[in-house]
């Protein structure tokens, strides 16, 4: 696979609270132990992260609350302005962006989808998608054709005039993504945007991003603490705690292993099957006989159902759509049963 | 803030420090006079001389001060035009009609609106805001008013407060969203807001009516300033509790500043500012009444003068008009405030403006009718209603009949209670007080508290206000107590029973919507003026809040505390002291904090009925245009107010964490 360039790349980034936080920091010689900043009277939320976001991906951050993961989004998208560190937004300082520059940027480049949906309580569907339109200064019915394209999109037809409150949750949720889509950014923030949706809502809500981001192909930093929804959405994930990114990697990889006994912790508790991908347990081609043929990229939980007719081996199909290997039963049965 | 100081101190220490103190002041108290005299009497020649800088101060504004394009006498010449223009132009239109020419010499070029209109148009706001039934709540109010011939001083009474409620939201809320915006503004008027807040309503009119004189434009502008800082406080805290998401949002989507407060912030903070601008209504309604002792002229004039002259009935049915103006704005305001989203809207222009197409139709039908039949224009005077002289008479039966009885009732009380407590207030050395209030603070909040509450009792003494800040603490003292007593068990059999409280609270609510004026007629009709007189129409003021915070406490309590005391076997009884009482401490204690402050507020305004305390001596600074005097006795009543309201706010969260219901700050 080819990698796509890097479209959020983000260097030694730290975010400390506290009064006089770049100072001390200074003094403390760029780079303070926990022990340190403690000491210092401040409270560490992003600890030197370094990650590379690339276009076109689902970039996921995973920690649980108190991780610094909102935090170190806030500072990605400059909502909160980090102590120290880079961020490059294609390819051009983002910390460097004069107000003017940010206010551009942020109106036509990126935008975001909050975990409470953030919804004008005064304004209509139509209103509030329309809204991040409305400031940039475009006309009504410009504007309001673009919305109701949107609230098309997310499948909320006919409902342009309710207000947030006559919405469920689920619904009011959709606002927040067609107004987040309404600018046609590049960059899309989402901060826990189903956490707050019942587990049902949530899992029809994860179908729905996926299908729009099949179609929009959108460069996305997805924040959750929920490891199976990372598992789930995520080409790569990165997993904090304590303000530090622990591993940063494909589910797969996170899986297989684990950087630590912190993310073995989440690791464990998910079916191998489920992230394990044919090309990684496939086996070397030739001297076997086989009874079709499966795509590389695929799960082995996608690919076990083909040995339900009792099939011993499949032939593997890779990128190019050449041959590059056997995935076997015994294999995949070793895989889903055992440790 | 620092906590009790337990590590220098052990629990033992602290008693012998405190079994010392109490020996020291009495042995103070009974010997000292003749010793220490200067212990009791402050000496005259350390006082400061306060009120005279102030005076001289206000002197050079007016005289010399100069800010190098304008003087300061210009400024505040500028501000009364910026007032004066919109109240004349409102005051034409609710009651003098618009005039060509001045004086007896006037021509009326076009009439006021008619009463009819006038009550019609209220109709229509109502009707808008909150349905029929407010509809005809607030023309029925306003009716009243006519049939009980207030029109006219009711339409004066009403302009000033179109006037002052714009201003003073406006003024309010920009100031509370530069607060919001710059920490420094915050950390500027913060104690300026707290001052204003427990300063008098009369220590506010005497600056005012020094630099503005006598008139309604000042009487707007004492209004304006004495409504505005609660606007402010109510947007510093309503904007702050907008989502920090939707602040987010503002900046994700890249809005402007002004964007993110006037898009943004603003509109999603509507419900909490419209408390505000109820607030203000309220506030406004009150003072402009007071305000009638520098010339606002309308109902407040009408009970004053009433009040003066110990008309009874005259002053009673000024007072119930100011209740149904009060009743009416207080319903509107409120129904705006709990109005959310747009009603959906008809076609075209009329339908989406049906009220105010109504109220243009309903203002010219009017006119023109007004113009042909005079009945439609003003209300007939031979149709008003009057119970001045049945209301004089009830109080002249009451007083024939029950004299004895209310005498020896009142006397009872004045010489067991008042009096004697009276005596004690002002037979204490200043010394000691000062001493123990810093004690006190001391062990309730630490270093901090103990110079607070120490030092401003200690300026009391030193501004040589010192005795009628005692005869201060005396009535407020007695009052508090009563009102406590009342309101308390009020409280407590309320809280139980839901039908009950529904009732009580509208009650208080009304109790607490009037302006405190009204409170004295009653009084006054049954208890003539006196020290007496005050404490029942302070009582009567400050009891709402009394029952409130009990209630609440009460209420507030965990079910599952009251349950887990049930499932141990408590009577009633038991259950009612050992569980609920003790838990609803806190609130109570903030229950009676507020008495104290409503009782103060009352308190100044009593002055009327001859008391001799620190409101008396704003009142007279106010009849002499004494700034300097004024303003030192009111920022003594203000000083009172704050020792007592950090001292129970201590003890508040003192027993807060005690009962384990908060954290110990560190």
């Amino acid at each position: 696979m080819t990698l796509s360039p890097p479209k959020l790349v983000c260097s030694n980034v730290w975010k400390l609270f506290g009064a006089r936080a770049s100072e001390k920091f200074a003094a403390m010689g760029h780079a303070p132990s926990l022990e340190q900043i403690r000491a210092n009277g401040l409270v560490s939320a992003v600890r030197n992260v370094n990650i590379e976001v690339r276009t076109g991906e689902i970039f996921v951050i995973m920690g649980l609350s108190g991780s610094g993961k909102s935090t170190l989004v806030r500072c990605l998208s400059r909502l909160i302005e980090p102590t120290a560190g880079e961020i490059l937004f294609n390819g051009e300082n983002l910390l460097a962006a004069s107000n003017a520059q940010m206010v551009e940027i942020r109106r036509h480049k990126m935008s975001m989808v909050f975990q409470h949906f953030a919804l004008l309580p005064h304004q209509s569907v139509l209103e509030n998608v329309a809204f991040p339109l409305d400031v940039q200064g475009m006309g009504r019915t410009e504007r309001e054709a673009r919305a109701r394209e949107m609230i098309a999109l997310v499948g909320l037809e006919g409902r342009e005039e309710s207000f947030p409150r006559q919405l469920s949750g689920g619904q009011q949720q959709r606002v927040g993504i067609a107004r987040s889509l309404a600018t046609q950014p590049e960059l899309w923030f989402l901060d826990e945007p189903f956490s707050a949706l019942d587990p049902l809502i949530r899992r029809e809500m994860q179908d729905e991003f996926m299908r729009l981001q099949s179609a929009l192909k959108k460069t996305i930093v997805f924040i959750t603490h929920d490891f199976d929804e990372s598992i789930r959405l995520a080409d790569r994930i990165a997993i904090m705690k304590d303000g530090e990114v622990v591993q940063c990697g494909t589910a797969e990889e996170i899986v297989l292993n684990p950087a630590s006994d912190y993310v073995r912790e989440f690791a464990r508790a998910v079916p191998k099957a489920k992230v394990v991908r044919v090309s990684t347990l496939m086996a070397a081609p030739g001297g076997r006989e086989t009874q079709g043929d499966i795509a590389s990229d695929k799960t082995i939980a996608e690919a076990a159902p083909r040995f339900r007719q009792g099939a011993t081996a499949l032939r593997v199909i890779g990128d190019g759509g050449r041959p590059v290997g056997h995935l076997l039963r015994d294999d995949v049965v070793a895989l889903m049963l055992g440790d | 803030m620092p906590g009790p100081t337990s590590s220098t101190f052990g629990p033992w220490s602290r008693r012998l420090i405190l079994v010392v103190f109490v020996l020291a002041f009495i042995t103070l108290w009974q010997t000292g006079r003749g010793a220490l005299p200067w212990a009791f009497e402050y000496p005259k020649g350390a006082e400061l001389p306060l009120a005279r800088w102030i005076g001289q101060f206000t002197k050079w504004l007016l005289n010399e001060a100069t800010f190098g394009l304008f003087t300061f006498s210009q400024l505040t010449r500028f501000i009364s035009s910026v007032i004066d223009l919109p109240y004349r132009v409102v005051l034409s239109l609710l009651s003098t009609g618009f005039l060509s020419g001045r004086g007896s010499a006037a021509i009326q070029l076009t009439p006021s609106l008619s009463y009819l209109t006038v009550i019609g148009l209220v109709a229509l706001i109502g009707h808008h805001a909150g349905g029929r039934r407010l509809a005809l709540l607030s023309a029925a109010c306003l009716a009243f008013v006519a049939v009980f011939g207030q029109w006219s001083s009711a339409m004066v009474t009403l302009a000033s407060i179109v006037v002052a409620v714009p201003l003073g939201v406006a003024g309010g809320g920009l100031l509370g969203i530069l607060a919001y915006r710059h920490r420094w503004v915050e950390r500027l008027i913060g104690p300026i807001l707290d001052l204003m807040q427990t300063i008098p309503v009369f220590a506010y009119l005497v600056p005012i009516l020094f630099l503005f004189g006598f008139g309604p434009t000042a009487a707007v502008l004492a209004t304006i300033i004495f409504a505005m800082p609660p606007m402010t406080r109510v947007t510093l805290l309503a904007l702050r509790r907008v989502p920090g998401e939707l602040t987010d949002l503002g900046q994700i989507i890249g809005c402007t500043r002004a964007q993110m407060t006037w898009r943004v912030l603003v509109p999603t903070a509507k419900d909490g500012l419209m408390v505000g601008v109820n607030q203000v209504i309220m506030l406004s309604l009150n003072m402009v009444i007071i305000a009638a002792m520098i010339g606002a002229g309308g109902l407040g004039f009408d009970v004053l003068a009433a009040l003066r002259r110990l008309d009874i009935g005259a002053g009673l049915e000024s007072g119930l008009a100011i209740v149904a103006l009060a009743i009416m704005l207080d319903r509107l305001s409120q129904a705006f405030a709990e109005k959310t989203g747009a009603a959906p809207a008809g076609p075209g222009w009329t339908g989406r403006h049906p009220y105010l197409l109504a109220g243009l139709a309903l203002i010219v039908v009017a006119g023109f009718g007004g113009l042909v039949v005079p009945a439609l224009q003003t209300y007939p005077a031979g149709a008003v209603l009057t119970t001045g002289t049945f209301w004089s008479r009830v109080v002249e039966w009451i007083n024939v009949n029950y004299f004895d009885d209310i005498e020896a009732v009142k006397n009872a009380l004045l010489l067991g209670v008042l009096v004697p407590f009276k005596r004690l207030l002002l037979d204490l050395p200043w010394l000691g007080v000062v001493a123990a209030l810093g004690l006190l603070g001391w062990r309730l909040g630490g270093l901090r508290l103990a110079l607070l509450a120490g030092g401003l009792s200690f300026l009391i003494a030193a501004l040589g206000l010192w005795e009628k800040a005692m005869i201060t603490v005396y009535l407020c003292g007695i009052s508090t107590v009563v009102a406590m007593l009342i309101g308390m068990p009020i409280g407590i059999i309320a809280a139980e029973r839901r039908g009950l409280w529904r009732w009580v609270q509208v009650v208080i609510d009304t109790l607490q919507t009037l302006p405190s004026f009204v409170y004295l007629m009653p009084a006054v009709m049954l208890f003539r003026v006196g020290d007496f007189t005050a404490m029942i129409a302070v009582v009567a003021f400050a009891v709402a809040p009394a029952i409130r915070y009990t209630a609440l406490g009460l209420q507030g309590v965990d079910p599952n505390l009251i349950e887990a005391g049930r499932s141990m076997g408590c009577t009633p009884w038991q259950l009612l002291t050992r569980i609920k009482l003790r838990l609803a401490l806190p609130e109570m204690m903030l229950g009676l904090n507020q008495t104290i402050m409503f009782a103060l507020s009352m308190l100044v305004i009593t002055a009327l009925v001859g008391t001799r305390d620190l409101g008396q001596e704003v009142y007279i600074a106010l009849t002499k245009a004494d700034t300097g005097k004024g303003l030192a006795a009111g920022l003594c009543v203000a000083f009172i107010a704050i020792i007592a309201d950090r001292l129970i706010g201590a003890a508040a969260a003192r027993a807060r964490v005690r009962l384990g219901l908060a954290e110990a700050v560190s």
